[in-house]
């Protein structure tokens, strides 16, 4: 294959462009609109996944030492405790940091301002990996010699599991349905983008020209508008989550945290411009193969 | 070279042959008027020869394909042998008239340098010399159709196939083109030409071979150079 031949269908596709201006434009927006919606809804998700993660990691299990154990034997089960495959984290607190701690939360009531610390007992804050395993954990600390109870609030571990998986199914049932609205908008596009040139196709394949000699120009054009929409559409996500996250933020204050654009851009970016490359190339290539069996 | 020898040929859905046990033979270098009225089966004979439908039976062979058992993808590598003109022109409306002849030459793999000296050549041999630059919609019917006669010959194609060339043209400029295609026919390679009209009075001022078909058949071929077959 020449290389003047590679470039002349090269710059066929991008001449192709510009003298197809209005259907050019209008493939761009499609493929900007779809992925903005689709996008969106992701980040969205991930947001929503983000703030469960760290609600999840906030659940904190407690498990009290035996009453007969001294400090020194109670601080020696942290390495059982820590062996324990779905730990993430544990603290020792002493019976004396816990009564100081009680009292300091109790600071309007006097009557428990003196209370003897033999009234608490050593215990261990734990965190958990995964809290749907919360139940499983909680009899492994049980069976540890010394740990005499375990607090775990296995309602709360549920709800969020439940809320969890419901978001995830929805979530991705939404995607799933944006994705394939999507395409086919998209390849309708192109068909209606291509169903103009369809006389064109027929001149080229009587003059000669191979599939492939009539397919290039056209996927080098989709590819084109498909990574120009990509890149689009990436700009466009920026400006609106960082406009609708200040928003939020200004209205909920601290009550939640939200992933900053900056940190997931190179992801968003890729996707973008995978899934823009994707569709215009392949949406082009199969739009005009009804085409080519002349 | 055209070989047609007993080809019949029933468009899908359709009952009665377009063509039917038709034989005929162009030779090389050979100028032919194909002659016949509308739905005789003057088109399905351009279509045959150009590869868009195929035969159902009988033996056709196109400057040496074999039309009958020919693979798809070797078709565009036939149909660089033939230069097709139409009525209705068929030039691409987004390229010059320069680029629509160019364009032919691309398919084929010629290097810009190539394509650059032949060019302007045939387009000065079809009298559109200062009209590259012109888009078809900027130029007359006349000259778009000289258009398709130069992207038709720039690869000098061994057969040239003429569908009612000067359907859209006054008889003056009709005159013009025939006498044109006769000179491409004359030329040193000897360019075979196969001309579809219904222009009786065009076509009795060549001294050329007529070939008049009728219900998918031949029913004349005189070499008399007379259209003495009248259309009904």
């Amino acid at each position: 294959m020449r290389s003047s031949k590679i470039g002349y269908l090269v710059k066929e596709g991008f001449k192709s462009i510009l003298t197809h201006g209005f259907m050019s434009f209008a493939s761009v927006t499609i493929v900007v609109a779809c992925l903005v919606i689709m996008g969106s809804f992701t980040l969205i998700a991930v947001n929503v996944d983000s703030m469960l993660d760290n609600l999840e990691s906030q659940n904190e299990v407690v498990a009290y030492v035996e009453e007969t154990f001294t400090e020194d034997q109670a601080r020696a089960l942290q390495t059982q405790i820590e062996a324990i495959p779905n730990i993430r984290s544990c603290q020792f607190v002493s019976r004396v940091q816990a009564v100081e701690e009680f009292a300091a939360q109790q600071e309007n009531q006097a009557l428990f301002q003196d209370l003897p610390d033999t009234v608490f007992r050593d215990r261990y804050i734990i965190y958990l990996e995964d809290i749907s395993l919360m139940g499983q954990t909680e009899e492994q600390l049980e069976q540890i010699i010394g740990v005499a109870w375990v607090r775990a609030d296995l309602k709360v571990a549920e709800g969020f599991v439940t809320v969890r998986n419901v978001i995830s199914a929805v979530s991705l049932i939404l995607v799933v349905v944006l994705v394939i609205v999507s395409v086919f908008i998209m390849s309708n596009t192109v068909k209606l983008a291509t169903l103009s040139r369809r006389d064109e196709i027929a001149i080229m394949k009587m003059v000669g020209a191979s599939n492939w000699f009539i397919r290039f120009p056209f996927v080098v054009e989709g590819l084109v508008l498909g990574l120009l929409g990509g890149a689009l559409a990436f700009l466009l996500e920026w400006g609106i989550y960082d406009v609708m996250t200040t928003r939020i933020m200004a209205m909920l204050g601290g009550l939640i945290t939200v992933i900053p654009f900056a940190s997931m851009s190179l992801v968003v970016m890729v996707v973008f411009m995978g899934v823009g490359l994707v569709v215009g190339v392949f949406g082009s290539s199969i739009a005009i193969r009804n085409y080519l069996q002349v | 070279m055209v070989i047609f020898e007993n080809v019949s040929m029933t468009y899908p859905g359709g009952d009665v042959p377009a063509i039917d046990d038709m034989s005929f033979a162009i030779e090389d270098g050979e100028f032919v008027f194909l002659v016949g009225p509308s739905g005789s089966g003057k088109t399905s004979i351009i279509k045959l020869i150009t590869g868009e439908v195929m035969a159902d039976s009988g033996v056709l062979n196109v400057n040496g394909f074999d039309l009958r058992h020919i693979r798809r993808r070797k078709l565009p590598r036939m149909r660089r042998t033939i230069g097709v003109i139409f009525q209705d022109y068929r030039l691409i409306d987004d390229m010059t008239i320069y680029d629509n002849v160019a364009f032919a030459m691309h398919i084929v793999g010629a290097s810009n340098r190539e394509i650059r000296q032949r060019v302007p050549y045939v387009l000065d041999l079809v009298g559109l010399s200062g009209r590259e630059r012109r888009y078809p919609r900027e130029v007359s019917g006349g000259e778009q159709q000289r258009a398709a006669v130069a992207r038709a010959i720039v690869n000098s194609p061994q057969l040239l196939i003429a569908d009612e060339p000067t359907g859209n043209l006054d008889p003056a400029r009709s005159l013009e083109l025939m006498l044109l295609m006769d000179r491409i026919n004359d030329n040193e390679i000897g360019t075979t030409v196969l001309v579809v009209t219904h222009e009786k009075e065009l076509v009795n001022s060549f001294s050329k071979r007529v070939i008049a078909i009728e219900d998918g058949q031949v029913i004349s071929d005189g070499m008399d150079g007379y259209y003495s077959y009248e259309i009904q």
